[in-house]
């Protein structure tokens, strides 16, 4: 008898593409439109096959029209459907800022809670591929800035498998980055897999020493990093924020309530950027916790770099996270 | 001959808005209302005749020169009045003001600020409709500083793809904001523009309201027949200000005086007089109606109330069960 509960193997890409089957298999009023979904299969091959299976009039391939189509999606998801809009990558996603800042984010609000926008918007996110300045941005903590809009960062292959149904089913619009280096992340997934709850960040890996506080892409380099600095003797704990907005800080100062010392890894740029907004709620509500300053590790600030060993100087990198961390647990009052 | 039920209801929806818009600049000067206030005053006949295209199933989007949209539309005169002083009881709950009247009764959806803001909107909410099956359209109004935007070549091109049933709805009233349409585009043929993305596109007289409504009644059955989106240019004119802020140093005011006599107000109450349709008792009735419309709505806005503070962040996201 084994009585482990069943795993299948699988991708963070094929996580991504099971969400998706199972929104439009669940509700009729699902559809997903983007640049390249249908018939090429989604730019990173996300939505390989969904065309055959769902057909034109729920797989759509868009015109380069990120204001138009991300619009379109506002307009539809506020006339009763459930539309998931791809936007190939963050970077483009610049080009629809006015629909998202101007009418997904306020509308509600400024019509006096009249309406709901039950729509999520997916892209690409990250540097790490050698794609120069205009394809490797990081834009969620400037996402998050906004209020009006949810923003999520799935990281593991849970996280990608559930978080779009969860995402879905919130009244309010919902963006979701999918690190670019992750769509090929390998592991096994429970056979029943589903919807994932999006308010809480998670406790990736326990520790007492230090907290290291990340999201998305950096989480994995974050995880190795903790994992040197066991075989140094100390116990890092690693927080996966998961939500970017609304934070969960509850989780984050309970671990610092803990651990007393934090470090935040971020590969958005580090003026203004969410690893500040972290520092700062920690320093109004969790000052006297503190045994060290809080650091940071994030993008250089720079645009990022072609050449590798510039565009990996660029961003947090395991070695970085490694130093910064035994920085931050040497420091003495 | 027109049917006069018909001739004197449009009528009195431009007058209900003329005699509102009056009041609302007054009440301007009063410090009632502040912000921006964009006047429609001049261009009535386009709200007034298009908008008898739609029934209440089918959604409306329109700019922040939207009180006469609004009204027409049917939300009371005294929702918008409120809203306009920012008062809870106004339709947006006071919190958009005169660029943002939005009611979910009547499928209004505002009230947007942003120049083409609404155009991509339209297209998914047509998107949604023929999707759904659903035997409605779209109306989305915009003026044509619109077209100068990346929003209206994107929407209109992705409306006729798709083939959605939306009706793109221009009023051209010269210029935007100070900007005189030929000195912002290079062709000033707006159906042109249209017709390059395969839209079906015409041209009427934004100060007839018959004109209007009959354009309109046509776009909007044949957009409701499957002939996918439809473009219509009012050619119009805005007598007043941009907004309460503008000095008008960019037209004289001779060009002004020249299209008064082409008022939609004054030309189709004299049509109606020489049809014998309607004579200056019957006039004096409705604009005795109209006046009592609107002292009702400033009573009703006076007698209104300020949202609580404490209410400030209600509504950033829907409220959900703890």
């Amino acid at each position: 008898m084994n009585d482990r509960p069943a795993t299948a193997r699988t991708t963070y890409r094929e996580a991504l593409r099971d969400a998706l089957r199972e929104a439009l298999t669940r509700d009729e009023r699902v559809f997903l439109m983007g640049e390249d979904v249908g018939r090429y299969g989604g730019s990173y091959a996300v939505s390989k096959g969904l065309l055959a299976e769902f057909g034109e009039e729920r797989i759509r391939d868009t015109p380069l029209s990120e204001s138009a189509f991300v619009g379109a999606g506002i307009g539809a998801a506020l006339n009763g459907m459930l539309p998931i809009v791809e936007v190939m990558t963050v970077n483009f996603s610049l080009l629809a800022l006015d629909q998202i800042v101007n009418n997904a984010a306020t509308l509600r609000h400024m019509s006096g809670g009249q309406f709901n926008i039950p729509l999520v918007i997916r892209m690409a996110t990250g540097a790490g591929r050698q794609l120069a300045a205009q394809h490797s941005h990081s834009f969620e903590g400037w996402y998050a800035h906004i209020p009006g809009i949810r923003i999520v960062t799935p990281a593991t292959l849970e996280d990608a498998r559930g978080m779009l149904w969860t995402a879905l089913m919130d009244p309010d619009p919902v963006i979701m980055f999918e690190n670019a280096l992750l769509y090929n992340l390998e592991g096994d997934l429970a056979a029943g897999a589903g919807a994932v709850d999006i308010d809480h960040a998670a406790v990736r890996r326990p520790g007492s020493d230090l907290t290291l506080v990340t999201y998305g892409g950096s989480l994995h380099k974050t995880l190795q990093a903790a994992e040197k600095l066991a075989a140094d003797g100390i116990s890092a704990e690693v927080i996966d924020l998961r939500t970017l907005r609304p934070l969960d800080m509850k989780t984050v100062l309970g671990s610092l309530a803990r651990t007393h010392r934090m470090v935040i890894v971020d590969e958005g740029w580090k003026s203004g950027s969410l690893a500040a907004e972290i520092m700062a709620r920690a320093m109004e509500e969790a000052f006297y916790d503190l045994d060290a300053p809080i650091a940071r590790v994030c993008g250089a600030e720079v645009p990022i770099p072609y050449p590798k060993h510039l565009e990996d100087a660029a961003i947090p990198q395991v070695a970085t996270i490694v130093e910064c961390a035994l920085r931050t647990v040497s420091h003495r009052a | 001959m027109l049917d006069r039920a018909l001739a004197v209801s449009l009528l009195k929806d431009m007058l209900r808005i003329r005699r509102f818009e009056e009041k609302c600049a007054e009440l301007y000067s009063a410090g009632k209302i502040r912000g921006f206030l964009h006047l429609y005053i001049g261009e009535e006949a386009v709200a007034a005749g298009a908008l008898r295209a739609f029934g209440p199933e089918d959604a409306i989007l329109a700019t922040y020169r939207e009180h006469g949209h609004a009204l027409v539309r049917g939300i009371p005169a005294g929702a918008v009045m409120a809203e306009m002083y920012g008062k809870v009881e106004g339709c947006s709950r006071g919190r958009g003001g005169s660029m943002h009247i939005f009611d979910a009764k009547t499928r209004f959806y505002g009230g947007n600020a942003i120049v083409a803001g609404g155009l991509p909107l339209a297209a998914g909410f047509a998107l949604a409709d023929k999707l759904m099956r659903r035997p409605r359209v779209t109306a989305c109004f915009f003026g044509e500083g619109a077209v100068a935007e990346g929003e209206f070549h994107e929407s209109l091109n992705l409306a006729e793809l798709w083939k959605v049933p939306a009706l793109f709805l221009c009023e051209n009233n010269l210029y935007a904001m100070g900007t005189a349409l030929e000195r912002s585009e290079a062709d000033t043929d707006l159906c042109e523009k249209a017709r390059s993305y395969k839209v079906p596109a015409r041209s009427v007289d934004g100060m007839d309201v018959i004109a209007v409504m009959e354009a309109t009644a046509q776009a909007a059955a044949a957009a409701r027949a499957g002939g996918g989106p439809q473009f219509i240019e009012f050619r119009t004119y805005r007598f007043r200000a941009h907004s309460m802020f503008d000095a008008e140093l960019y037209r004289t005011k001779v060009e002004v005086e020249q299209w008064k006599p082409r008022c939609p107000i004054l030309t189709f109450t004299n049509r109606l007089k020489a049809e014998g349709l309607i004579d200056d008792p019957a006039l004096a009735a409705i604009e005795a109606d109209v006046a009592d419309e609107i002292a009702r709505a400033v009573a009703f806005a006076e007698a209104g109330s300020w949202e609580p503070v404490e209410d400030l962040a209600r509504h950033v996201y829907t409220e959900r069960a703890a």
